[in-house]
């Protein structure tokens, strides 16, 4: 059987733009203070709204021109990865751990225990997430921390409910059974028999939340409820860039490619992780 | 002697208090082959899992013993039961793509047992393993031990499972259908792997099946399942010979005959569906009286 060859040419296009982008924009963001050609703070109103370097009037070192107070676009998206990065990272895996283990635990054990965590799980997802998201930094404050603890407290639940319905669907299999027979206890059935099996889709599952992470924090920049208005987020970028959308359409524009060429990665590489993992697809 | 397995006026309920099993007695022997056949949804495979322990949290036993070589299992702690079923039973599974777990190896997943419940170390489980596959005709065990279960055949990961409940000397196996999800190629093969094995090591198996041309080959004693009521059990020679109870002649001649491939079906009898309704409906009666 030839199965290598198959997914590798199945799978890979996928997951080497997607990885590629993805650490692409990680390198430059941990490396900002080395790669980005300018000080994404320095302000001098003699460079303001210079267009990107293939338009007239460009500068050389201002390669996708400034914004209205003569910050280098470039510059400030890189270091507004930074950010963007911290945040996907954290918040996701926050999620994901909270999420995961509630969704493995109801949907192995179900009863009881799967009627408390969906039922919890159903009221949270009642909230509309963005009002909610507002809601939370509200009250936690604005700052990275809060940040990163309102996308994790709304998004648990995405995890919770795959997570639930997959350990739902493999602890009615006879390898379980098979399990039980052998003398496992439950908890070592479902750590060791039921977990591998989910672990494809919590992946799956958690870059796509890492691209979610990014966005929800742009959305807070956006409306000023994120880290701060000094540094440089994406979120932040973009909010400055609808003001001068007419003169400077860059400013608009680039930030918003990035961001969705980021979102776009993450789940796609989570979904070529995904086929990666899964031993029956693989 | 006493039997390998011994079960006494078993009764099962669902929460919505419909009997999955009524007063099931039932005692395999030393060594013995005893087929369980029924229709479908008669409760064949929920005695199998009574007996391995691992019924449905929904399935609750309101009454009834089984006795593992003498052993009452409802006396036992939970641990102490779970270790003896482990030790002294197995089983070989309908399905053997979903009894296999799709993301381990199959070698872990055969030791495991030996291992942890016999307490092997684990080059000793790895050679006993090895020669099981050598007995179910493996003949390139190191492949199949490194590999997934998906990447075997059906017939293949049947000869894995069957190896793997032998494996470990039980004294009986639970066969649950053991051919039944198979190719009909194989079929034979597996089966006759089955009563091989099976006498070489002189297990008990209790052999669930609704092919009664299985049962004529492989069992020595039968018990014919309906609605969760054993209502005929006897030697299978004698079973076939001269069938007594209704229920059984209608599944008999429901059965085409090898003579003739192309009979069809038919369906059992109204007259005698009603007379197990009414039959049912009077051992419900006579367990219901003693419960209040
Ligand atoms: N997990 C379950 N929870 C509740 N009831 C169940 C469950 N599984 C089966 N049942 C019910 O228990 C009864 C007996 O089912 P069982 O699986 O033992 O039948 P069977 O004789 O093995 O049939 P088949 O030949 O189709 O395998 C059926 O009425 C079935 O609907
Ligand atoms: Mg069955």
């Amino acid at each position: 059987m030839d199965k290598g060859h198959a997914s590798r040419h199945g799978v890979s296009p996928r997951l080497w733009l997607a990885g590629g982008w993805l650490l692409l924009a990680l390198l430059a963001a941990i490396f900002a203070p080395l790669v980005a050609p300018q000080d994404p703070l320095a302000q001098d109103l003699m460079l303001e709204r210079l267009p990107p370097f293939w338009l007239d009037g460009a500068e050389p070192g201002y390669w996708l021109g400034t914004d209205s107070l003569g910050r280098d676009l470039l510059s400030r998206l890189i270091f507004g990865g930074r950010i963007a990065f911290i945040v996907a990272f954290a918040a996701a895996i926050a999620a994901c751990l909270v999420g995961s283990t509630l969704g493995l635990i109801a949907g192995y054990f179900g009863g009881w225990a799967d009627r408390i965590i969906s039922r919890v799980v159903d009221v949270w997802m009642a909230f509309p997430p963005v009002l909610f998201a507002i809601l939370l930094v509200a009250v936690l404050g604005t700052g990275l921390s809060s940040v990163i603890l309102a996308i994790a407290i709304i998004d648990w639940t995405r995890f919770c409910r795959v997570i639930r319905a997959e350990a739902m669907g493999q602890s009615r299999m006879d390898y379980v059974e098979n399990a039980r027979i052998a003398g496992y206890g439950r908890i070592g059935i479902m750590l060791r028999e039921v977990l591998p099996n989910v672990v494809p889709s919590i992946v799956a599952l958690l870059s796509l939340e890492m691209g979610i992470a990014v966005i929800v924090e742009a959305i807070l920049s956006f409306v000023n409820l994120s880290i701060s208005t000094d540094d440089p987020t994406w979120g932040s970028i973009i909010a400055e860039g609808r003001l001068s959308i007419h003169q400077a359409w860059w400013v608009l524009v680039f930030p918003l490619i990035t961001l969705i060429l980021t979102v776009l990665s993450f789940s796609q590489f989570g979904e070529a992780l995904k086929a990666r993992f899964d031993p029956v697809l693989r | 002697m006493s039997a390998c397995l011994d079960i006494a006026n078993l009764s099962a309920v669902l929460p919505n208090g419909q009997r999955v099993l009524r007063s099931v007695s039932l005692a395999v022997q030393p060594g013995e082959v005893r087929a369980l056949v029924g229709e479908s949804g008669a409760g064949k495979t929920m005695i199998g899992k009574a007996v391995l322990g691992v019924l449905p949290l929904s399935v609750r036993i309101v009454e009834g013993d089984m006795l593992l070589e003498g052993e009452d299992l409802g006396k036992l702690e939970p641990k102490a039961r779970r270790t003896l079923i482990g030790a002294r039973t197995a089983l070989i599974p309908q399905d053997p793509l979903t009894a296999l777990n799709p993301s381990r190896r199959i070698g872990p997943q055969m030791t495991d047992r030996l291992v942890r419940i016999l307490g092997w170390s684990g080059e000793r489980a790895d050679s006993r393993i090895r020669q099981l596959l050598d007995e179910v005709q493996i003949r390139d065990p190191d492949r199949v031990l490194k590999s997934y279960p998906h990447e075997l055949s059906g017939g293949m990961r049947q000869r894995v499972l069957i190896a793997a409940a032998f494996a470990a000397e039980p004294r009986l196996i639970v066969a649950d259908e053991p051919t039944t999800a198979l190719d009909v190629t194989v079929q034979k093969q597996i089966l006759r792997l089955i009563a091989t094995l099976q006498r070489e090591h002189g297990t008990a198996i209790l052999f669930v099946t609704h092919d009664l041309g299985v049962v004529a080959k492989i069992s020595q004693k039968v018990s014919v399942l309906y609605a969760g009521k054993v209502v005929e059990e006897a030697d299978t020679a004698a079973l076939f010979a001269a069938p007594q109870h209704p229920y059984t002649r209608a599944l008999m001649a429901a059965t085409p005959r090898y003579t003739d491939p192309f009979a069809s079906l038919k369906p059992v009898d109204e007259a005698v569906l009603a007379g197990l309704a009414s039959e049912i409906a009077e051992t419900d009666q006579a367990w219901r009286r003693p419960h209040g």
